[in-house]
This record gives structure tokens, sequence and C-alpha cells, in this order.
């Protein structure tokens, strides 16, 4: 159980996240849904915090707020055109539908039906040291994943430059 | 007022429906590539929650979110790198319009 | 009784009294917010008058680079030039384009002020005289270093001007670039520290068990200085705002306090630049051992800032401005890999330091020496191997798209 000032923390941040999400959905202008997108990010870094995930909260921060987001406004003005552009498209009430059922069925399946066994442990702090332990442990670490995302990455990395490099 | 793991998987869920609405209505892929990135935040927020409340000393949760951040940067690079060789090709970028496997 | 016992010498001892007091003596609430305060008060009483006095060094010095005078008429030596400058600032006409997106327009300089003073929050300036002693402090400050991007971005597109968009075109293609190097460099130290900690980092470089960090990190040291410079848009890699090309860059169409904010920010993180590098490479708040009893160690630190700043001004009056693709070329070509290398030369000595058995004294002067003899050499060698074909401006391509073509010259 999270008590006290990171409770009222996480409401704060949860409704912030949501509505800020939300925004970026419903916004016509990409240019403001791209910024709204980086004020999802944050937030999403402040719940990681809440959860005390401190290491995690500084990669988000990083790789979404300073990397991922920083590509995709390049990406808005590198397609230059009216800014208006951020419309909906012949099947948004079949969507809508088909969110509100599978919000309702997420919640009712992982909060209703199922029935979580919460440890009573507190969480380990700070992280840093025990996730890398974590990852590169030499019995039951993630060494092999860890490769392997390397190699994906590298890969992403040559292709991006491929697909985009003129002929 | 205590704040517990259901709590974030409302949080979660709501999160993700709000980007799958967003893949599902929106016509601008810039705008898609957004709402996937929301998608695979609220799945991060899951992933910590249950490593903060059910296996709190194993950090197995957070390994998992490491992955899925590195996954997606690597598909924000080729998916925006995709997009910007549609927009020379076709000068648009509205998933209604490309429909062609082929110019 | 010691000098070192008083709280002149030792300013963090203030807020451990202030906090023991409180907790002793009041709610429980008031001993997190009190200190909290004392320290957003003493940052300030640094940052504020810091602010004004650097850009009067900065003027001075430059005009004596350039064999001017500078400004000299108001108050001695002209002194209270910047607080003129600020009045002038604060009662301009604030004028907004017709055409701006008018919610990041006002948003961007407020956007761009937050980060750079964010960043010293985990900047220690002595022992216990952090305002917050993050655990994954290098990663925090990294990661806060990042959003400035989002600020130039948001002033260039909402401003609808064409100088402001190629500014904000050249700042994501640059900073994106020059973050890279930027982190790897940082690397090095944290194998050496074993730790993202500013403090314990700073603690791995007391005399006592290690020495300074440039003894051992040259390349990354120079390195992070041309990032840095990069990041924080001064002269030799300063394309964001080039003067000559792109009249003001992003904050071409700001005026009065909203581009004072722009101004204030800038030298913010210049400042907070110059504190990191003091951080990790010159041993943070620590001095010359035999003057270290008489000097507080938050004078030390504030003493390197300052140095470091003039280092700053001597490069911006020495160095001419690089080309768009040049800058690029250099940031992918010779940084990236020779950050990666120092990555892994530090790896193994990190290893090898664990399995030693020789001195700490012998072993750290010969890791130091070929560390240095290893930089001259990558250097050297990286530059000779991938030296830039001269080429003119206009056949760039990079170069015509960004806009950054000379004027003609006329042929006669």
């Amino acid at each position: 159980m999270i008590t006290d000032g990171a409770a009222f923390a996480f409401w704060v941040l949860a409704v912030g996240t949501c509505l800020a999400a939300l925004s970026v959905v419903l916004l016509r202008n990409i240019f403001h849904a791209a910024l709204l997108l980086v004020l999802t990010f944050t937030g999403v870094a402040g719940i990681y915090i809440v959860l005390s995930a401190d290491f995690l909260a500084g990669v988000q921060l990083l790789i979404y707020a300073g990397a991922i987001s920083i590509l995709i406004i390049f990406a808005v003005m590198l397609t230059r055109r009216p800014v208006m552009t951020g419309g909906f498209s012949r099947f948004s009430i079949s969507a809508a539908i088909v969110a509100v059922t599978l919000v309702i069925a997420l919640i009712w399946v992982t909060v209703g039906l199922t029935d979580w066994s919460i440890s009573s442990e507190s969480p380990i702090q700070p992280t840093t040291a025990p996730l890398a332990n974590a990852l590169f442990d030499r019995t039951n670490g993630w060494v092999l994943p860890f490769e392997v995302a390397s190699i994906v990455l590298l890969a992403a990395m040559i292709g991006a430059i491929a697909i985009v490099k003129d002929k | 007022m205590s704040v517990g793991l259901n709590h974030f998987l409302v949080l979660s869920a709501v999160l993700f429906s709000i980007g799958m609405y967003g893949v599902l209505a929106k016509r601008n892929v810039v705008v898609i590539l957004m709402c996937v990135e929301i998608m695979l935040n609220a799945v991060i927020i899951a992933l910590v929650a249950f490593s903060r409340f059910v296996t709190p000393t194993l950090l197995t949760g957070q390994v998992f979110a490491i992955f899925v951040i590195t996954i997606a940067a690597a598909e924000a690079a080729v998916g925006l790198a995709l997009l910007i060789s549609i927009y020379r090709n076709r000068e648009n970028v509205d998933v209604e319009e490309i429909d062609l496997l082929k110019m | 009784m010691d000098w070192r016992d008083f709280y002149i010498y030792h300013l963090g001892k203030v807020n451990e009294s202030v906090r023991s007091w409180l907790s002793a003596h009041a709610a429980g609430w008031t001993a997190y917010v009190v200190p909290a305060i004392l320290g957003a008060i003493l940052l300030l009483v640094f940052l504020l008058p810091s602010q004004l006095m650097v850009v009067w060094i900065e003027r001075r010095l430059i005009a004596r680079f350039q064999i001017r005078r500078g400004p000299n008429r108001v108050g001695p030596w002209g002194l209270l030039q910047s607080i003129v400058d600020a009045i002038k600032l604060l009662s301009k006409e604030a004028i907004m384009p017709r055409y701006a997106d008018k919610w990041p327009y006002l948003a961007a300089p407020v956007v761009g002020f937050i980060p750079a003073i964010l960043v010293y929050a985990v900047i220690p300036f002595g022992p216990d005289l952090a305002f917050a002693d993050l655990n994954i402090g290098l990663l925090y400050l990294v990661a806060i270093g990042s959003y400035s991007v989002i600020s130039v971005f948001m002033a260039g597109w909402a401003s609808s001007n064409k100088y402001a968009l190629i500014s904000a075109m050249r700042s994501v293609a640059v900073l994106v670039s020059y973050e890279i190097p930027n982190v790897l460099a940082l690397v090095g130290v944290i194998l050496l520290a074993g730790s993202l900690s500013l403090t314990d980092i700073v603690r791995a470089q007391s005399s006592g068990s290690f020495t300074w960090f440039i003894t051992v990190q040259p390349l990354a040291f120079l390195i992070f200085f041309i990032t840095a410079s990069a990041e924080v848009n001064r002269t030799p890699v300063d394309l964001i705002e080039a003067e000559q090309e792109i009249v003001a860059g992003h904050h071409t169409e700001y005026s009065g306090m909203k581009f004072g904010l722009f101004y204030v920010a800038e030298y913010t993180s210049i400042l907070a630049a110059c504190a990191v590098m003091s951080t990790l490479f010159f041993g943070g708040w620590h001095g010359i051992p035999w003057l270290e009893r008489y000097i507080p160690p938050w004078i030390w630190f504030i003493a390197k800032i300052y140095i470091f700043f003039a280092v700053f001004i001597w490069t911006r009056a020495t160095l001419p401005r690089l080309r768009i693709d040049q800058l690029m070329a250099f940031a992918w070509k010779f940084l990236i890999p020779l950050s990666l290398l120092n990555i892994l030369v530090t790896a193994v000595e990190v290893l090898l330091i664990d399995n030693t058995t020789l001195a700490p004294a012998v072993w750290m002067t010969l890791l130091a020496v070929v560390n240095y003899a290893l930089a001259a050499l990558l250097i050297v060698a990286w530059s000779r191997a991938f030296r830039m074909p001269r080429r003119r401006s206009a056949d760039i391509p990079e170069v015509r798209r960004l806009g950054a073509l000379p004027a003609e010259t006329p042929s006669y």
C-alpha cells in the first residue's frame, strides 16, 4: 500500500496523465498533440517514482521525453502540411465503442476477477545497482535478451537510415 | 487514502484504451505513432506496478520495462523513417489515402 | 576550536541543524519543508547575482579579446550594466506576432527556464550541500537537460517565422546528435566512481583514495566539454542562433521579458554545465590540499564554475563558427566513435583495478600516462583518417536544405 504524500501524488499524476493522453488523441492540431505527448511521458515518469522505480523514471525521461518525443516532433516538422491534420477517420464511432468495451473488460478481468497475491515486503530502494544485478546475474539474469535487444536497436538504426537515405 | 495495485491497473487500462482509440480513430500516421507510444507506456505502468506490489524484491517487472522501452525506441525510429519515406513519395501521411502497396 | 567547525565553512551543517531542531521542537512536516525552502533561497542567492556578474564578465572579457573596452559607463568599470539591461528588458513592450501559435509561443520561455533551474537540484556545492542527493543524479541531469530542445522547438515553431523555424530544425538535429557523445562521455566517470550520485562521484575523487578524474579521463573530458558547449549554444558550435545566418534563431520574434527569460535560461544552463564539469572531472568541492583547511568547500566549487565559464568565453572569442554539415559530421564521425572507445578502455581499466596488487598511487600514475598517450594517439589518428574534404558550402545538400547559404559572391 502507498499512503500519504505518495498517494496524493498518484492521484494528481494519474488524472493529469490521463487528461494529457486524452488531449493527444482529441486535439486536431498535431503540433499541440506532440507537446502534450511530452507531458504524458513526464507524468508517467512521475508514476514510476510513486512506484519507487527511480532508475526507470530517469530512463523514461531520457528515452521517451528526450528522444522519442523529439523524433516525433521532427516527423511533425518534416511532414510540412497545415498542422490541422489530426482529424478522425470514418471508424471513429466504432473505435470509441471498442475502446470503452476494452477498458471495461480490462478492469473487470484484472481488478474484478483476478486475485493478486499482494506482497507486504517493502520495495528495494535505490534500484540502480539491484537492477543491474538482476539484468546481468550469472545464473538467472537477462544477458542474452539484453544482447538481442542491442542487436534489435542496431538493426533498427541501420534500417531507418537505409529507408530514409536518398537513392 | 491509500493506493494499491488496483489503482495502477485501472490507470494502465485507461491509458491503454485511450491509446487504442487513437490508433483506431485517427487519420494522421504521426498521431497514430504517438498513440502507440501511449499504449506502450500503459503496459510499462502495469509491469512496474506488478513488480512493486507482487514481487517487490525481484525487480523482474522493471527489467521487462527496460526491454519494452528499448523496443519502443527501435519501433519509433523505424516507424518514423517509414513515415518520412512515404511522405517523400506521396506527399501525404493520411492512412485512408495510403492504400497502394506500390506506386 | 578549528575554523572548519564554523557554519560559514561548512554550509551543509546549517541545514542539518535546522532539520534536527525542527524535528525536536515543531510539527513533523516542517522538518522537510523549511530546509527545502532554505535550500531554494541559498540557490537563488548564488544564481541571481551570478547571472548578472557572468554577463558582465563575458562582455568585458570578449571586449578584451577583441581589443575594445566593453561596457564601462554605468557604475565603476560598467559593473551595473547588467542591472540596467535587466530594467530595460522589463520595461520593453511585449510584442506577439499576429500569426503566432499563442499557447506554445507564451509557454516556450517558461519551458526553457524550468529545466535550466531544475538541473541545480542535484549539484553538490559542498559536502551535504546538495539540494537533493538523488542516487540517479547523473541520469536525472542528462534527462532534464534534454527538455531544453522542446523549448527551442516550441519557440521556433510557434513564432511562425522562417528563421525561427530553421533554428528549430537545426536545434533538433544538433542537440540529438550531441546528446549521444555527451552521455557516452559520462559513462567513463560512472565506471570509475561506481555510482550515479554526484555526491558519491565527488567523494570518489577525494585526495585519499582517488585523484581528480581529469587525470584518468582526458578524452572523456574533451568530448564532454565540446558536447556541453553544443548543448548550451556556445559559439564554435552555436548554429541554433548563428546571427549571421538566421538572425537570432528561435527567439527572433521574442521581445521584452519573454526574451529575457531565454537569455537568463541560457546563462543558467551554461553555469550548470560548468558546475557539472567541475563536479565530474575536477573534484567538485575539493580544493588544493594545503589550502583546503582555510577556504570553505563551497568557495572552491564556485571558483571552479567561474574558471570554466572563462574557458567558455575564451573558446568563444578564439574559434570560428562551424558549418552545419561539419558540425553533424564531427559528432557522428569523431565524437561518438571516440567516446565508445573511451568506454571500452575505461571498462578494461576498472576490471584491472579490481585485480591489481600494485599500490594505488603507482597504479593511478600508470593509468594517467596510458590514458593521456592513448587520447593523443586516438585524436591524431582519427583526425587523419576522417579528414573532411574541402567543399564549397553551396555544394553541400544539408547546407542548402537548412538555409545556411552564405550570400552570393559576385563574379567580376
